[in-house]
């Protein structure tokens, strides 16, 4: 007998390989994804504004019902208008004129409220440059396997979308956002709806794969508001998300419904403004992709076809961790440490240069001084 | 009546003097220091080693031994082949022992570094081997091969392994890696559509490489009433689960932990079939069970990583038993699904416990083998252990208790390996584009520290995957993977500053041109000037 070390090299570039082996079932294969996420975000502040947040929480309401958890919907609400001073029925946010629909229920979850939905929030959430701190609720935790909707409204102008009323988000930096999703691979299809004035500009600068785009107005149109409410005072909802929460109501996690639906929803005749869509970065036939691929959460599943005979008889389960470690008794930590508050020392405060009002004031007190006593003080100076 | 001032000469040449004075301290000495004062922090980048990882070439190495049993060389083959080491095994002499224990002793005797393979070549009348099977794969890192190399003519060194040659390189693609599973690793940087349906499968279904994991095991009892359960999962877990996590350490870090929700319901009402006497979900309706169940699940708020689910539903009284039908209406013998990248649900029946005048609530105990057989396998496909079908004529010794055999793992570990180096690779190479194209964005010293250490860690793991390494390689791939995520990821990288160019001009030019024009202006008045005097020069000489 002998020993020989034989060795066995193998390199790998970029390969080439052969499609082969169709023993998986079809289903399987009809979409690449395996987890959907969603990400709602109204910009838009102040009571006059309830119809954006009415527009956010009705898809809210839909893509929940069609079965994405809570736990994969990022949901960013500029304003509460449920709690709102001026909303007469409050705990409500109603979609439909007469109060038919309360949009708000009773397990609505919020992840950035107020004046968290920020550009640079809504940045981070998209890139996933977010602080270690941040709790899961508020992340996307998508992979390269996920469908993500995003979902934007409020008022937006040519190339632009404003935020609470005091920033703005532009196209370019949209489409930065995006690519550097890809770049990462987070996200597998990605299907984004705009309902804000001038909708389109917002997509036109888009350059990843896999992005479809909706919008309910191309640029130089407005997007009108659909039907004020004369008890609450104020515009409930905008047509083209009226029309779309109409149309989803009629979708339920097994139909078969598709985008070329999607896209002939809200037609001029309804909408006023003329809806738009890009579909040239995306690389399967609208046709084919089905609504529930983006609003909802079909899972795929397989059968357990292999299991592990475990029931060995005879052998006793053994201890892996060694012996059970006894626990020490918990306490809570200070919750208040009022010593310490006490005798905080002050905080140093980094030195800061002389402002300019100072600086201004002193050059004026110095030249007053020296018009008026003549030039030769300076030499006390220098 | 405006009286234009009348300048004598010395205290015009002291005005041209001093306007050039400010025109020559503004440029000299004010832009730089605008442009310094508005530069943003740029900390270096190895930028040549990055271009570099572009045009990366991976290259596996992996460490065979072969031992020809007593019995397959011919006496003139002995002698040429060099013997090294000469180890009697008697255990392959007996014939009465069986392949197992063969297989244990063989593991015995030498010591298998992470990433080997030892072959032990037997010969063709070994009884050891049932007939029509050629090679057993065991559960370290040895496989038995039964050939005659005896019959090789002319039989060098060179020419018995020539004639192995395919058989061995069938077992390695077997228990190293092959084509498929390297492609799958790398789809990432890969054009899509270059992978087999069966790896991009198994790609779908298994989770992407992490740092970490969280498992959760639940128990669902929507009948509290009338089924009291006990599971003691903490013993099973310590017995079945936690011995193969403890082998994947190398590979992440796993957080278990495990909860009882009551009264929680499946989303989908299962069909009464008379024939079974039973209630029956089929597989499509298997889809929609997830989605109610999952809001009630939880996690782990504080930690980022990818959460694998495993359920024990047990089934109401009245909806008892209940059984699952496949595709073809045939029962399932686990009566358990699983979904890719989530987790799996197993449907505990217990009706067969107690009969029908007993007192409710009924203790019941769960047979927590038969579940933790189940979620086992699962949990195996989720990892990453692919259902490999086996090449024909080999044996695959299942792992039985242990959960996974040696070379299953080394198999995901060189899998995993390649697929960080890949994903490491990719961050780093598009984090440098990135910061390339953008000008405005600051980078930290931190961020520059991290690409520099992801760099390193990146050309540490390839030099060990090329040496064949393979537990190295895959420490120095972790790193490096590590490393470019919280570079890429690092929140001060956000970039905020697009402006538009009319919205720059906005900005600069209230600020820069009143005090600009009156410079351009004295400057452009000078130069006329020194032009009249040379042209009144240039008249009077002439």
């Amino acid at each position: 007998m002998a020993n020989i070390i034989a060795v066995v090299c193998a390199s790998y570039g970029l390969a080439q390989s052969v499609c082969d082996g169709e023993d998986l079932a079809e289903r399987f294969f009809r979409s690449d994804h395996t987890n959907n996420w969603a990400v709602l975000v109204c910009t838009s502040r102040f009571w006059f504004n309830y119809r954006h947040v009415a527009n956010t929480l009705s898809v809210y309401r839909s893509v929940k019902r069609l079965g994405i958890p809570d736990s994969h919907i990022v949901l960013m609400l500029a304003d509460d208008m449920a709690c709102n001073h001026r909303n007469p029925k409050p705990a409500t946010v109603f979609s439909h004129k007469n109060m038919e629909l309360n949009v708000y229920g009773d397990d609505v979850e919020v992840d950035y409220r107020g004046y968290e939905v920020t550009v640079e929030n809504f940045l981070r959430v998209l890139t996933g440059r977010l602080p270690p701190s941040t709790p899961r609720s508020k992340r996307l935790l998508s992979d390269d396997h996920s469908n993500i909707l995003i979902y934007l409204t409020g008022h937006g102008g040519n190339g632009f979308l404003k935020f609470q009323d005091s920033e703005e988000i532009s196209n370019v930096e949209l489409a930065d956002a995006f690519e550097q999703m890809w770049q990462k691979r987070r996200y597998n299809e990605l299907l984004f709806i705009i309902d804000t004035c001038q909708g389109a500009s917002m997509y036109e600068r888009f350059y990843s794969p896999n992005l479809m785009a909706l919008a309910s107005s191309q640029v130089g149109e407005d997007s009108l508001s659909h039907q004020p409410d004369l008890a609450i005072g104020v515009h409930l909802m905008d047509r083209y998300t009226f029309y779309l929460l109409e149309f989803l109501e009629d979708i339920h996690p097994a139909s078969q419904a598709n985008m070329n639906d999607l896209f002939k929803v809200c037609p001029k005749s309804q909408c006023v403004s003329t809806p738009g869509h890009r579909t040239d970065l995306f690389q399967r036939d609208p046709g084919s992709v089905l609504i529930t691929d983006f609003f909802g959460s079909v899972r795929k599943v397989e059968i357990t076809m292999e299991t592990i005979n475990l029931t060995v008889p005879g052998i006793p389960l053994e201890r892996f961790g060694g012996e059970p470690h006894t626990e020490t008794a918990l306490a809570y930590v200070d919750q208040l440490p009022v010593a310490q508050i006490i005798h905080q020392k002050p905080k140093q405060k980094d030195w800061h240069p002389p402002d300019g009002f100072i600086l201004g004031l002193w050059t004026l007190i110095l030249l007053v001084f020296f018009r008026t006593y003549g030039i030769k003080h300076l030499k006390h100076i220098f | 009546l405006s009286i234009r001032p009348v300048l004598s000469d010395p205290e015009k040449q002291r005005g041209r003097s001093a306007a050039v004075a400010i025109a020559a301290l503004v440029i000299a000495a004010g832009i730089p220091l605008w442009w310094k004062t508005t530069e943003t922090y740029r900390a270096w980048l190895p930028a040549a080693r990055i271009s570099e990882l572009e045009a990366l070439q991976l290259e596996l190495r992996v460490e065979v031994e072969v031992v020809f049993a007593r019995g397959t060389l011919s006496p003139e083959q002995q002698k040429k082949v060099p013997a090294s080491r000469i180890t009697y095994e008697s255990c392959c002499k007996s014939k009465s022992l069986c392949l197992v224990e063969a297989d244990h002793a063989l593991h015995t005797l030498t010591e298998t570094s992470c990433g080997s393979v030892v072959i032990y070549i037997i010969p063709e009348a070994s009884a050891l081997l049932p007939q029509d099977m050629r090679v057993y794969v065991g559960r370290s890192r040895t496989a038995l091969l039964r050939s005659q190399v005896a019959s090789v003519v002319g039989a060098g060194l060179p020419e018995v392994l020539a004639a192995l040659d395919p058989q061995m390189e069938q077992v390695l693609q077997t228990m190293s890696f092959n084509h498929q599973d390297v492609t799958a690793a790398l789809t990432d940087r890969l054009r899509p559509g270059l992978s087999t349906r069966d790896s991009l499968a198994d790609s779908m279904r298994a989770f992407k490489s992490s740092p970490g994991y969280e498992i959760t095991f639940s128990l669902l009892n929507p009948d509290p009433k009338h089924h009291q359960l006990h599971w003691d999962v903490e013993a099973a877990l310590d017995a079945y689960i936690y011995p193969l996590l403890h082998k994947m350490a190398p590979v992440a870090n796993f957080s278990v932990d495990s909860q009882i929700l009551y009264y929680a319901v499946l989303g989908v009402n299962p069909r009464y079939d008379a024939s079974a006497s039973a209630y029956t979900l089929s597989a499509d309706s298997l889809a929609h069970v997830i989605n109610p169940v999952e809001a009630r699940l939880g996690s782990n708020a504080a930690s980022s990583n990818p959460v694998l689910n495993f359920l024990l539903y047990v089934p109401d009284s009245l909806h008892s038993p209940l059984i699952i039908r496949n595709d073809q209406k045939q029962e399932v013998a686990s009566n358990a699904f699983h979904s890719p990248r989530w987790g799996g649900i197993m449907v505990y029946n217990v009706d067969g416990a107690y009969g029908n005048d007993t007192q409710f609530p009924v203790d019941i105990a769960i047979d927590m083998s038969r579940v933790m057989g189940v979620f086992l396998s699962q949990l195996r496909l989720m990892l990453g252990f692919q259902q490999t079908g086996a090449p024909p004529g080999f044996v695959l010794e299942a792992a039985g208790r242990e959960g996974v055999a040696e070379w299953e793992l080394d198999r995901l570990l060189w899998s995993r390996s390649v697929e960080n180096v890949a994903t490491a690779s990719a961050s780093i190479t598009s984090l440098a584009q990135l910061l390339d194209q953008i000008a405005n964005i600051v980078i930290n010293d931190n961020i520059a520290q991290q690409v520099a250490s992801a760099v390193t860690a990146l050309q540490a793991a390839v030099a060990e995957l090329e040496a064949g390494n393979l537990a190295l390689a895959l420490e120095h791939s972790r790193e490096a993977i590590s490393a470019s995520e919280r570079a890429f990821f690092d929140p001060s990288l956000l970039h905020l500053l697009y402006f538009p160019d009319d919205q720059k001009f906005a900005i600069y030019i209230p600020l820069f041109l009143p005090m600009c024009v009156p410079i351009l202006l004295s400057l452009l008045k000078i130069f006329r000037e020194v032009q009249q005097h040379r042209a009144e020069k240039r008249a009077k000489r002439d």
